[in-house]
């Protein structure tokens, strides 16, 4: 016979189990796509980057012929990797530049912040397709910068980056920094309106200038701002895709390619699956080298805290 | 109640497997993946959907939109590895080998034999269409690459002569720049820079080194001083072009010459469309000739279907019928008139066709005949896409950097040895 208090508890485990199980149940369907559609086919790339699929993937081992072709016979992707690195440093240092000089200026308690806030974080609504498209026609010589100063007055005026093998990569940029500087910018405005008053004004009693509180207080004190933008921003940067297909299609010639429009090349427009996927497996890895650590530090900190 | 729904859902299911089945018993169906998604080319596909059902059979569209069929493949390879390809696709030149040798194509052989497709079409459009001497594959029409689409008032104003030659388009080229005119309407995209440049080897070189260097990719013949001097002819060629070139799509290039901006554009036959939109009349309005040194060549790009193996008999007649509709006289009548290329069968009337696809045609038969008919590298018809893409990539960089003619030639031969 049980007691009152036996079928009570007794219930209670029985709904804390199913408390414990549905959930588990619910997010079983999403983590199970989850883990193969992601994890599974990421294994698959992998393994195809092993062979020598062409058209179609085939499954024999072939050993490390593509890295070797990667590396030692494409110069393209040399061009590619050397693009990303300058692409990249250019366009996190100017958004956190640029992100963090928006933020101090709209954190000085001005009318209309709501109203400026808003304008410089609109270009993030917009899809790296119609950022690129715009700037394609604002930098076409022919038809935007340069002949709007032509017309004004300054005939002998050119602003050819667009079309120059050697200055196309930093249209990129100009474009890339305009779309993603207003979301940079609104990080570090979260940031600043975190810091505690108290510190400025005791850096204000002890007599420092504002520049001076600003570059001993406040910039160290949005360190961890300062990592969340830069893992954010070179993810965007590796991805880099749409915004330079759409841009300068990689060129003039293969002037702007980089790591991702190499690998849709030569997986889907030369017939060469394998290569492609090598390439997009050495992406990974490049990705992985970043992510990792920041997971490890961040996971290490709330175990120590 | 319960027991009543259950039943209902019983019957509907039973009913709509049933009426399923009873419509497969009645017609074949062809489903047909293809890209030919603008005007014209989709109202040319509409016919060939028209005849097909004339004879009884169902058209089951598939078309994939996007340029020159990126996306359209990479939907094939997905359906083939599935196990679930369409009927027919939309794929051309070796590609077609490629798929054959996968296993997935079927045998056209005993329609080829009942049509005489072998008397039909030339011999070396044939073989692109065969895998192991079996048809796998359909052509449907005929372009012409190495076309030259001249504005004679542009000539004209500069006092130039049409060149002949390469060494006569110099000539022409800085007359018309002397007059303030812009020689060459230039679209700096690979596959452009491309066709220029299969052009330039086909004329410079001759025939014989195009097949070496362009269809059989030999790395020897390309690493040699003929293609550094065609490279440097290619080079050359940028002086005449403008500096809003990079980019530039092909229509808008063609559009620099009906306006009388340009001088010439170098682009294949379906250029001819936009002079016809545009009202402008052949001979009078424009020119169109064969591009300096190849007037008896003929580079040429033939769009067609494989066929992929079915097993449902039904399926299976609608595809034979559509292979011998697409290359009987009617739908090749129609189709190339609408499209603005030229029929593949030989042996047609021109009646129809305006004047540069007669001369098309006429040239098409005579450079079939002294071995001048040649498939363009640039368009997929001579070379597997790996070799073409090592090809347009040295092509491309070496015409958009200051790279040497001696150092792209040899760099284009190590990049097609390591792509074959």
């Amino acid at each position: 016979m049980q007691t009152q208090s036996g079928i009570e508890a007794q219930r209670r485990r029985i709904f804390r189990r199913r408390e414990d199980v549905f959930p588990k149940l619910v997010l079983a369907p999403t983590l199970a796509a989850g883990t193969v559609f992601i994890y599974g086919f990421i294994l698959w790339t992998a393994w195809i980057s092993f062979t020598n699929s062409k058209i179609l993937p085939n499954y024999k081992w072939a050993g490390i012929a593509q890295y070797v072709a990667l590396f030692a016979k494409e110069p393209r992707w040399w061009l590619a990797i050397r693009n990303l690195f300058v692409f990249s440093a250019l366009f996190i240092s100017l958004c956190i530049v640029v992100g963090l000089l928006l933020a101090i200026f709209l954190d000085q308690r001005i009318r209309l912040e709501g109203l400026f806030r808003t304008v410089y974080l609109y270009p993030m609504a917009l899809s790296f397709i119609v950022t690129g498209a715009i700037w394609k026609w604002i930098l076409n010589p022919n038809l935007g910068v340069e002949r709007l100063v032509q017309a004004i007055g300054f005939t002998e005026f050119t602003f050819r980056w667009l079309v120059d093998p050697k200055l196309a990569l930093y249209t990129i940029v100009i474009a890339a920094v305009w779309q993603s500087s207003g979301f940079v910018m609104a990080l570090f405005l979260a940031g600043l309106r975190g810091i505690d008053n108290a510190v400025i004004q005791a850096a204000q009693v002890d007599g420092a200038s504002l520049p001076r509180i600003y570059r001993s207080v406040i910039i160290p004190s949005l360190r961890p701002v300062f990592l969340s933008s830069v893992i954010i921003l070179s993810h965007i940067a590796i991805k880099s895709f749409d915004l330079v297909m759409v841009l300068t299609q990689g060129g003039p010639g293969v002037a702007t390619d980089m790591p991702a429009t190499f690998m849709y090349s030569f997986a889907f427009r030369y017939d060469r699956l394998a290569l492609g996927a090598a390439s997009a497996f050495v992406m990974y890895l490049a990705v992985m080298a970043i992510i990792v650590p920041y997971l490890y530090s961040e996971l290490r900190g709330t175990r120590n805290a | 109640m319960k027991k009543l729904v259950s039943l209902l859902a019983l019957i509907f299911c039973a009913g709509v497997l049933f009426g399923n089945a009873q419509t497969e018993a009645q017609t074949g169906e062809v489903e047909v993946l293809h890209w030919w998604t603008s005007g014209g080319e989709a109202a040319s596909v509409a016919v060939l959907k028209e005849l097909l059902e004339a004879e009884g059979h169902t058209w089951k569209d598939f078309a994939v939109a996007g340029g020159g069929g990126d996306q359209a493949m990479t939907v094939l390879r997905s359906r083939a590895v599935a196990g679930n390809p369409p009927t027919a696709a939309q794929v051309k030149g070796p590609q077609i080998q490629d798929w054959a040798e996968e296993g997935f194509l079927t045998n056209l052989d005993d329609v080829a034999a009942a049509e005489n497709w072998d008397k039909l079409i030339p011999k070396v459009v044939a073989d692109i269409m065969k895998y192991q001497g079996n048809y796998v594959a359909v052509p449907v029409n005929v372009h012409r690459i190495n076309w030259m689409w001249v504005n004679p008032e542009v000539f004209e104003k500069a006092g130039a002569n049409i060149p002949k030659t390469w060494g006569e388009f110099e000539t022409a080229a800085k007359k018309i720049q002397a007059a303030g005119l812009i020689p060459v309407a230039w679209g700096g995209q690979p596959w452009q820079e491309a066709t220029v440049f299969e052009t330039i080897v086909a004329g410079l070189g001759g025939t014989d080194f195009y097949r070496k260097t362009m269809v059989q990719a030999d790395p020897g013949a390309i690493d040699s001083p003929t293609m550094v001097k065609c490279l440097e002819t290619l080079k050359m060629m940028k002086r005449y072009t403008d500096p809003g070139a990079p980019g530039r799509d092909w229509n808008l290039a063609t559009a620099m010459v009906i306006k009388g901006e340009a001088g010439m554009q170098f682009m294949g036959d379906w250029a001819k469309g936009e002079f016809t939109a545009a009202g402008k009349k052949p001979d009078v309005d424009y020119i169109a000739v064969a591009a300096p040194g190849t007037s008896k060549q003929f580079l040429f790009n033939v769009d067609s279907f494989i066929m992929f193996e079915v097993k449902d008999k039904k399926a299976k007649e609608a595809q034979k019928a559509m292979a011998r509709l697409i290359l009987e006289p009617k739908f090749q009548e129609v189709f190339n008139v609408n499209k603005g290329s030229i029929p593949v069968i030989t042996g047609m009337s021109e009646g129809p066709f305006d004047i540069p696809a007669r001369l098309s045609m006429k040239d098409f038969v005579a450079s079939a005949n002294s071995g001048d008919l040649v498939p363009s590298m640039a368009h997929e018809m001579a070379t597997k896409r790996a070799i073409r893409g090592a090809i347009m990539d040295t092509v491309t960089s070496f015409y958009n950097s200051d790279m040497s003619a001696k150092d792209a030639a040899a760099q284009m031969a190590n990049s097609v040895r390591s792509a074959q």
